[in-house]
């Protein structure tokens, strides 16, 4: 999970352009959004795309994003249970 | 009298963000093509904001804000933006990525951010200037009837106005102008160089602190017949704004790029511009079409300093009025007068 | 505002209709234009609900007697062009100052993704016939040539509010008479660089769109073009008829909220809307009609949903979105939609908000659900929200 951590703040600071944050500047519980990071709704909408191409999940319904993407914690509880999930169904 | 240049702020090829390196130093190019000279966007936008943009767009809000902090205002009444290509990073690579991922996974950004008002928007967005806000793409008028719309404005009592023209070469551009024929050699060098710009003016009712020069009238003229019928375009232009063509202190001319030699300009240097001093503006900024901007700068520069960059030979002063023929393949003809304040 | 410019003749092409007798008979029989894909060749075909005009490129290029190799946005612009200038009986040959002033989205982009195809690979390859009108001005000036207008010409390009825009700006010039009559409106052909830029954004509808609903999923995207001919009273008087409406107030803020998405108090259509009635000079309670932006998206109809309470509270006028019915054709809706604005005045009609179920829970009013007849309507307000936060409004009144 830390490794996926790391991994997602660096592909974060990437795809969003967040030249000025290292991925050190990114707590692990540190809100993306609003407050926090300060992440807006088209940063949302570039974070569903890195899930899709980077783990190929795919987040259809835009409502649950708020959730998925609340920190880097969540984004990787996600990531985690939904590969878990393709693993496990035959 | 239509309208004050109250201040200008220009990112072209030349040193044109400073006028005191402009008037010491001479910008060249030896390629077909003549990037702008670009300041450290970082002293204009915050990283949150800057992130997003493109190029074109940097240079855009770049040259605005330079253009309000030298008339020393902090929001216009109106932003009015002129572009003939738009935002053309963004769209071809949104292009390309579409093309390349089949329509699907594709990323919001380049998109949002292709629309040809990206850079006035993002302008109202930095300023939180709610107040009037449009943007004309129209070919080699946009800028003209860009400041068409800045002098109606004025004329309503809406002011003011922050106008900019914009347009930005790119790789693709290039290659798909070049294959066009646009910059084929001609001797040892092309004749069209491909060049780009920002220009931002505010235009105003009255001159402010320290008025560059005045805005007195503009016209376009869509393909005109033959030489003789844009000659008397010229020449009544002139006259209706009651003068002769000998109190014109100043063409700039249309002569594209390099090229010393081109029929529709030289024909009219040997009749109508035959008593004028002329220089050829697009020789600083290359071709685009928007270059009226980068031509505007230059005569305001001139009106309001009354003297020539050490690397301008010849040139005469004083400098009272200074008329800007623009045309783009004979077709997009613009006239400009301007004169010191 | 003084000398309010009249308007002489109407032109239109769009999923409800090629002509302006078409479009009116389909708006009063309720019969919307949104259905599958059908003419744009996308990979979202059968995903995505579009209002395709119902021709193809070919038929257009026959219709306006032009090549097929033009982009589908100036075929339809000149067609649409062409019916307002002789719904207006306007001349070539007229001696008056005639100005054209068009918007579009996207210019030539149908035939640019054509180009980029192959040229994205090759960058020797692609037709370069394909990108030659590329520019949103180009596509302008081929509607201009069509038409012999020379003048002035020109092209607005402020995303979603890009017609409107043009139409103020017409207004505007022949108030300061600097012109007699001006050909103003926009057109915008279905691309695939729209249908996927708008997908990425996650605010198209699968179904048919519901807009202002309480269960909207976002919009379905049209495409069309639509034209007016504005005139001064010397222009009216060579026409020598009696006009259909009048532009009695129009004007244009900005939200600077966001590139894309609208402030949830809707600041910008807020001082849109007002600033337009200011310049009316009449009073919100003076409004009959309003024809919403309303495109379908959560984000859009709470922002204009919440400008109208603000604005009107406590009497609302009648309103719907006529989105329902066309889609949202981008850079031709400000004109689409003002062109239905003035059949309304015209014809007494107010046209429903197709599909309309649920009201929005934070709004106290809903829209019309049914095509109402015999109303008397003096005033209506139309409004076009674009990307970049370019909010216009316009209101059109009984001549």
């Amino acid at each position: 999970m830390d490794n996926l951590k790391q991994k997602l703040k660096e592909q974060i600071i990437e795809r969003l352009n967040l030249k000025t944050l290292k991925p050190e500047n990114i707590g692990d519980d540190q809100p993306l959004f609003v407050e926090g990071i300060g992440l807006d709704s088209i940063d949302a909408l570039e974070l569903i795309v890195l899930l899709q191409q980077e783990y190929n999940i795919k987040l259809s319904n835009a409502e649950d994003g708020p959730r998925v993407f609340h920190s880097v914690r969540t984004m990787a509880e996600y990531i985690t249970a939904n590969n878990a999930a393709v693993k496990v169904s035959p | 009298m239509k309208a004050y240049i109250r201040s200008t702020g220009n990112i072209s090829p030349q040193h044109s963000l400073n006028t005191d390196s402009f008037f010491l130093t001479r910008v060249k190019t030896s390629k077909n093509f003549f990037k702008s000279l670009e300041p450290d966007y970082d002293d204009f936008v915050d990283s949150k904001m800057i992130r997003r943009m493109s190029r074109i767009v940097k240079m855009g809000v770049a040259a605005a804000l330079t253009c309000l902090r030298n008339a020393g205002i902090e929001k216009p009444a109106a932003i009015l933006t002129a572009t003939a290509y738009g935002c053309l990073e963004d769209s071809a690579g949104f292009l390309r990525k579409m093309i390349e991922f089949d329509e699907q996974t594709l990323s919001p950004t380049a998109f949002i951010q292709s629309t040809h008002n990206t850079v006035g928007a993002q302008i109202a967005l930095l300023l939180k200037c709610h107040d009037y806000n449009n943007c004309i793409v129209h070919r080699a008028f946009s800028f003209e009837n860009a400041l068409t719309e800045s002098i109606l404005l004025l004329q309503e009592g809406i002011g003011p106005v922050l106008v900019g023209a914009i347009d930005e070469i790119t790789d693709d551009r290039h290659t798909i102008l070049s294959r066009f024929g646009l910059y084929k050699k001609k001797g040892t060098l092309p004749a069209n160089i491909a060049g780009e710009g920002a220009a931002f003016f505010l235009l105003d009712k009255e001159g402010g602190n320290h008025p560059q020069a005045i805005l007195r009238d503009l016209q376009t003229i869509y393909k005109p017949e033959d030489s003789e019928t844009l000659q008397r375009y010229i020449q009544e232009f002139v006259k209706k704004n009651g003068l002769n063509m000998s109190q014109i202190d100043l063409v700039l001319t249309a002569h594209p790029g390099n090229a010393k030699k081109d029929e529709v300009n030289d024909q009219l240097l040997k009749t109508v511009f035959h008593e004028n001093q002329c220089f050829p503006f697009r020789s600083l900024c290359g071709d685009y079409p928007t270059a009226s901007g980068f031509a505007l700068w230059l005569a305001a520069v001139l009106l309001k300093e009354q003297k020539a960059p050490i690397w301008m030979e010849g040139m005469k002063f004083p400098l009272k009025n200074i008329l800007i023929h623009n045309h783009t393949a004979d077709i997009h003809h613009s006239l400009i007068l301007i004169s010191a304040c | 505002m003084s000398e309010q410019p009249f308007i002489a003749g109407m032109g239109i092409v769009s999923a409800i209709g090629n002509n302006l007798p078409a479009n009116l008979q389909s708006l009063t029989n309720e019969k919307a234009g949104i259905a599958e894909m059908v003419w744009l060749e996308s990979n979202h075909r059968g995903e995505l609900p579009v209002g395709e005009v119902k021709c193809s490129n070919e038929e257009l290029a026959d219709s306006a007697g032009l090549s097929v190799r033009l982009p589908r946005a100036a075929l339809l612009s000149c067609l649409a062009a062409r019916e307002a200038l002789q719904d207006a009986g306007w001349e070539k040959g007229a001696q008056l100052r005639t100005g054209f002033i068009s918007a579009n989205t996207v210019g030539g982009m149908d035939k640019t993704e054509n180009f980029f195809r192959v040229f994205s690979k090759n960058s020797a390859g692609g037709k370069l016939v394909d990108v030659v009108n590329h520019e949103c001005g180009a596509v302008t000036e081929l509607t201009a040539d069509y038409l012999g207008i020379r003048n002035f010409v020109s092209t607005v390009s402020t995303a979603c509010s890009s017609s409107a825009n043009a139409i103020f700006t017409g207004a505007r010039m022949i108030q300061a008479g600097l012109l007699d009559f001006a050909l103003v409106g926009g057109t915008d052909a279905l691309t695939r660089f729209t249908l996927n830029g708008f997908n990425t954004l996650m605010i198209l509808d699968r179904e048919l769109c519901r807009p202002f609903d309480e269960n909207r999923h976002g919009l379905n995207l049209g495409e069309g073009a639509a034209y007016m001919v504005l005139a001064n009273e010397k222009g009216m008087k060579q026409l020598n008829k009696k006009p259909y409406a009048r532009v009695s107030g129009f004007a244009n803020a900005n939200d600077a909220f966001h590139q894309t998405a609208s402030s949830p108090e809707g600041t910008g259509p807020f001082l849109a809307m007002k600033a337009a009635l200011n310049h009316a000079g009449i009073h919100p309670a003076d409004i009959d009609y309003i024809n919403l932006h309303g495109t379908g998206t959560q984000n859009n109809d709470i922002a204009e949903g919440t400008a109208i309470r603000l604005l009107f509270d406590p009497i609302y006028p009648k309103m719907s979105s006529t989105k329902a019915y066309t889609g949202h054709t981008l850079g031709a809706s400000g004109a689409v939609e003002a062109v239905y604005s003035i059949l309304a005045i015209q014809h007494g009609l107010i046209f429903p908000n197709l599909r309309f179920q649920t009201a929005m829970k934070e709004l106290p009013f809903q829209p019309v659900t049914a095509c109402l007849k015999n109303q008397v309507i003096q005033h209506v307000m139309s409004n076009s929200f674009g990307f970049g936060g370019n909010c216009s409004t316009l209101i059109f009144s009984a001549a």
